[in-house]
């Protein structure tokens, strides 16, 4: 079930990226650009998103274990320290310069999108580059926080 | 500010963020995971290049397979919405440059802190989604109005 259940998530998720407008980059920087004809779809979607999920999350909280058996891996940290902030900050220059967030650019790049299959490798570099150079215990001179 | 109406796609903007609602749902209540697609991908990936077993990332991959999956379930339905880009080519790995090393230095992107985060009402992810959403307000600003 664990499988069906990860598997069927995946294909909403993506068809649900699809429906909102949010794998095509011209209407989520549309979304972005408070100063010139703004299109606040994309308000509606963290919305309804937000608005199942409450309830879902608040159902989670009470369980010990998923459906599928397995315990669930919810997080507990509250931290928020410059790397929390920072890494917000360059996620979302990255997002206004291309107008992809990773979900809808991985969406696009299995779509055959030329434009999604650049970024995606691009992203998955800047994740491994992260990873390697950046990350807390890597070294000492990344360090932020 | 100005709205543009003829561009407001309030229908399908509703029941998109439906769909990614309940399959956030179904991810948590089903598989115990927070649907995070940075985390989704960056976990496999760091297994993959350390050498590490794949075996513990089965139900994110899985996740990943059905997102690439979408799309093509999509056009058997109907024609994808376009993919429409106006920036360079070295922009555009620029952003995905800057997206990849700022989604695993923040532990998380629209989906993981944005949708997941909120609806748990986490005060790390809201940290984190004024910090994006700030940031993607303004490179969208200096680069439409100011240069």
């Amino acid at each position: 079930m664990n499988a069906v259940f990860a598997l069927t998530a995946g294909i909403v998720f993506g068809i649900g990226l699809i429906a909102a407008g949010m794998t095509d980059p011209a209407k989520v920087k549309a979304f972005l650009d408070l100063a010139g004809a703004w299109d606040p779809s994309l308000a509606l979607v963290m919305g309804s998103a937000i608005g199942v999920g409450v309830f879902a999350f608040a159902a989670a909280r009470r369980r010990t274990h998923a459906w599928a058996g397995e315990r669930m891996e919810l997080p507990s940290s509250n931290r928020v320290d410059s790397r929390l902030l920072l890494g917000g900050v360059l996620f979302g220059t990255g997002w206004g310069i291309g107008g992809f967030c990773p979900g809808p650019a991985l969406v696009a790049a299995s779509s055959g999108a030329v434009p999604g299959l650049v970024f995606v490798a691009a992203m998955l570099v800047g994740m491994a580059a992260y990873d390697r150079l950046l990350a807390p215990g890597r070294l000492a001179a990344g360090r932020l926080a | 500010m100005t709205i543009d109406w003829t561009a407001f796609t309030p229908w399908s903007a509703l029941a998109g963020g439906l769909l990614i609602g309940l399959a956030s749902a179904l991810f948590v209540l089903g598989n115990g995971r927070i649907a995070g697609i940075a985390g989704i991908v960056g976990s496999p990936l760091r297994a993959l290049l350390a050498g590490a077993s794949l075996a513990p990332e089965r139900t994110r991959l899985l996740f990943i397979g059905g997102l690439l999956v979408a799309p093509w379930l999509w056009t058997q339905v109907a024609p994808l919405p376009p993919v429409r880009v106006d920036v360079g080519w070295l922009a555009l790995v620029a952003a995905g440059l800057l997206v990849g090393v700022g989604v695993r230095m923040g532990n998380g992107c629209t989906s993981g802190h944005g949708v997941c985060g909120l609806s748990r009402f986490s005060l790390r992810s809201l940290a984190n989604v004024l910090a994006f959403m700030g940031a993607g307000f303004a490179t969208v600003y200096v680069i439409r109005h100011l240069i």
